[in-house]
């Protein structure tokens, strides 16, 4: 029979797990989207009080558990806001990638914990805590190295992995038979479970590993969804609503924004998971590029071409994070908007390095979200664009992909080359994430423009501002 | 055991609402979402709790501590993040001029 402890707190689980489903119901507006992050803030608090009440008026076995957790908790608290106050906006991929590591790592102990500490679990616990030990364990490491990736530590970015279609499934293998085992086994389930751990690592290793800088958005996505799917596996095995809810709802984002992104490249999504871009094969084929000289400009010739035109699109990517250059792109605008110049910025659904990056990036730049075009939208206004400036954007605008048998070929590009003026802000010569030439940069229409993208945009103001004078 | 089968109930109509909702979430949006979804998973820390209650053995404390350092890192860090990221997006022009918060 249910004590009345359990009816509340069953309840209070509740409220909270409808405070998140209308904490990212708000989320589809930009105006209400900050409140709805702090209904489903409200959510968390209230279901964690509610798990320290019941543990204090239900009693527990040990004290020393006790401070442990609490001094655990204390400790995490401080290190999550000092690392979230901390981080620039331009680091925020490997951020997130690296809160969903720890999340899943504590969904897998959690489980663990369940599998071990009961004197005869049952075969629901065994299956459900054995896939959350799974599965968090796979985030785990998956998403260190998408972090780590991310982060751009030259180590990380160099592991490769020779046969790696045979590693995935060999790891995948040996976590599912291990899992099995737990089952069939419950008895020695110190070393199976073990063993799921261990094997569950390794394969977050070998299936993130393969898989280039580009997909990575797509990567966090999914591992995001079984971070989720943990969650709500440890939930099942210890019954809480809280959890089962809280982790259905992570899980579904996860899987949606995923989907979501793999239409956006027009990819299936067991493609970009098998990591077929940015791997050694399409880096081959990359030597028969499109041959032909790039024409390269000066700050000064970009400022005339600009401060000239009627209509400028701005299309930013990866680079435009990775120089930092994100104020003075939006200076640039706000300078040409004052002028007359009608300024666009186009918002491919994959640039950067996370679904909307550079979403994020131009809102901390203060750039109105209403002056942001989505790829749709913006591509039918090219061919009247006076000018089009590429910032740090490479494989998101490569006319190879209307054609087949390109490592790029399929996916829906910006159509950068319809407009009359091309200019490209790009560090070096070097290629995209995709391995392979930009034919872009050979088009006669299109200005190289070498160096730091927020060198060169400073330059650029500056030659603005003396023709404007 | 009807326990499961409410479970298993209550988790499909989770995932059946999560789709719903993130569905009509605009891509403008994904980033402060993501980050979003991604401290809500950080509700392990309940289940933390909740094995705490029972936990005795040394290897379950060490477990605990971890599990609860983790998980607060990720739910604490994650609201902290995504209210930081969200505090940026508006869409007044006027405020445009003055830079930084």
């Amino acid at each position: 029979m249910a004590t009345t402890i359990d009816i509340v707190s069953w309840f209070v689980y509740l409220v909270s797990a409808v405070l998140f489903v209308m904490g990212l119901h708000c989320m589809n507006s930009p105006k209400t989207a900050r409140r709805g992050n702090t209904i489903s803030a409200v959510g968390m608090v209230i279901a964690v009080a509610m798990a320290f009440i019941k543990l204090f008026v239900e009693g527990f076995v040990s004290v020393v558990a006790v401070v442990v957790l609490i001094a655990g908790i204390a400790i995490g608290a401080l290190a999550g806001v000092v690392s979230a106050k901390k981080v620039k906006m331009t680091d925020m991929p490997q951020l997130v990638s690296v809160f969903n590591t720890v999340g899943g790592g504590a969904a897998a102990l959690v489980a663990l914990n369940d599998i071990l500490a009961q004197e005869t679990p049952n075969l629901v616990v065994l299956i459900t805590a054995g896939l959350g030990v799974l599965i968090g364990s796979v985030t785990f490491t998956g998403s260190l190295i998408a972090a780590g990736k991310l982060q751009g530590i030259r180590w990380v970015k160099k592991l490769s992995l020779p046969g790696k279609s045979v590693w995935n499934i060999l790891f995948a293998l040996l976590m599912v038979a291990s899992l099995v085992m737990l089952c069939v086994f419950p008895g020695q389930r110190l070393l199976w479970s073990v063993l799921t751990t261990v094997f569950a690592l390794c394969y977050g290793l070998v299936f993130v590993i393969p898989i280039g800088g580009a997909d990575m958005p797509v990567v966090i996505s999914v591992l995001n969804a079984c971070t989720g799917t943990a969650v709500a596996m440890s939930g099942l095995a210890i019954d809480n609503v809280a959890l089962i809810v809280a982790g259905a709802l992570v899980g579904a984002a996860g899987v949606t924004l995923s989907v979501l992104m793999s239409k956006a490249m027009n990819r299936p999504l067991m493609s970009v998971l098998s990591g077929g871009f940015g791997s050694d094969a399409s880096a081959a084929s990359a030597g028969e590029g499109p041959q032909g000289t790039m024409k390269e400009t000066s700050p000064d010739d970009l400022a005339v071409q600009l401060v000239y035109a009627d209509k400028v699109i701005f299309v930013p990517g990866f680079g435009l994070a990775q120089a930092q250059a994100q104020r003075e792109l939006a200076d640039l605008g706000e300078l040409l908007k004052e002028h007359g110049v009608e300024v666009e910025y186009a918002i491919h659904p994959v640039a950067g390095r996370m679904p909307g990056h550079m979403n994020v990036l131009l809102a901390e730049a203060n750039v109105p979200y209403d002056e942001l075009v989505d790829l749709d939208d913006v591509n039918p206004q090219f061919p009247s664009a006076n000018v089009a400036l590429v910032v740090g954007a490479n494989d998101v605008t490569n006319p190879a992909a209307r054609r087949e048998g390109t490592p790029v070929s399929g996916m829906p590009i910006l159509d950068v080359d319809k407009a009359q003026n091309v200019v490209v802000m790009k560090r070096g010569r070097g290629k995209g994430y995709a391995g392979i030439e930009n034919e872009l940069y050979f088009e006669p229409n299109t200005q190289m423009l070498f160096g730091d993208a927020k060198n060169s945009l400073q330059s650029v103001i500056a030659a603005v501002k003396e023709l404007l004078a | 055991m009807p326990d499961l089968v409410v479970s298993i109930t209550l988790f499909i109509l989770a995932l059946l609402i999560g789709i719903e909702v993130i569905g009509k979430v605009p891509a403008t949006l994904h980033t402060p979402l993501m980050s979003g979804a991604n401290s809500i998973h950080g509700i392990v820390i309940v289940g933390v709790v909740i094995v705490a209650a029972e936990a005795h053995s040394v290897l379950s404390y060490v477990f605990i501590f971890l599990a609860a350092v983790l998980g607060t890192m990720n739910v604490v860090g994650g609201y902290v993040v995504t209210d930081r990221m969200l505090e940026m997006f508006k869409s007044d022009k006027k405020a445009n001029g003055k830079d930084g918060k």
